[in-house]
């Protein structure tokens, strides 16, 4: 197999129709979704951004992943050249598989996110017996 | 290997130049700084203050064992590979967006810098390598006596 090259991909802005409080741009971070036979699973690039910063929200099939960074420049550092700008990220989706809210797990490691949806275990057919009366 | 040679903005030089203007025109208009694009992976970001220069990178899951950072006659090159890891098979893909494979980047450094001082660090997926000026790059107060 040829080894693949990697490219540059411009960081997506939100265009989100709320402003944020604070000032800063809000990215859109690239996700890998993917679903097994007992979850859905949300990988999610937001780098610098710590593990405590990360807000997951699930309402009304609505998932919300919001990831807030930490200041990575220092005061008094002089910017020489920037081909990216450091940002808060954004993204949501719509689930339409029925995920247990309870058992819903998320970690964060070396700025990828890894967030596991299980899935509702489906009602079991059930056979009803009509009682001779 | 893409070498992107660091030069000041009104140095650069062809296409990047015109980009820039316009770029630089446009963000005049709306008020904010558009940064410079290369389009080379990873974007870079390079700050100095009076000590050092600082060159940072986001690098969400890359492992510090497969980032592979030298200083070579001012040049800082940044290699390493990418690794998304295979889910189980039977997992079902909704999405792919983010990408794997190999990068290099190369960036020619503003002034000298103290190559045996060097160091890098990755935090939350973003490398950042600090790299001490050397002692005649640093500012340098000069007084003036009286004669």
């Amino acid at each position: 197999m040829k080894e693949k090259e990697m490219e540059l991909k411009e960081k997506k802005e939100v265009k989100a129709p709320g402003e944020g409080t604070r000032p800063g741009p809000i990215f859109v971070p690239a996700v890998d979704i993917l679903e097994n036979v007992n979850a859905l699973i949300v990988l999610s690039d937001m780098p610098g951004v710590d593990s405590k910063n990360v807000d997951i929200d699930l309402r009304d099939n609505q998932l919300t992943i919001t990831g807030k960074i930490d200041p990575v420049e220092k005061e008094g550092e002089v910017s020489l050249y920037r081909e990216f700008n450091w940002g808060n990220y954004l993204r949501q989706f719509t689930l339409s598989e029925v995920v247990d809210q309870s058992k819903i797990t998320a970690k964060m490691e070396n700025g990828v996110l890894r967030l596991v949806l299980p899935k509702v275990e489906k009602a079991k057919p059930q056979k009803i017996k009509v009682m001779a009366g | 290997m893409a070498i992107v040679q660091w030069t000041k903005p009104d140095e650069a030089s062809g296409a990047d130049r015109l980009r820039h203007e316009v770029d630089r025109l446009f963000s005049a208009f709306l008020g904010g700084a558009e940064p410079f694009i290369s389009h080379v992976y990873p974007a870079l970001s390079i700050t100095e203050d009076t000590e050092n220069f600082y060159a940072r990178a986001e690098l969400p899951g890359v492992a510090t064992e497969d980032l592979e950072i030298s200083v070579v006659e001012g040049r800082l090159i940044i290699r390493g590979e990418r690794k998304v890891g295979v889910e189980s098979p039977e997992a079902n893909y909704h999405r792919r967006e983010r990408e794997s494979g190999l990068f290099r980047r190369a960036v020619a450094l503003p002034a000298r810098v103290a190559t045996d001082k060097v160091s890098a660090s990755v935090k939350n997926g973003v490398l950042t390598v600090i790299l001490p000026k050397a002692e005649e790059a640093k500012p340098r107060k000069i007084t003036v006596k009286t004669a």
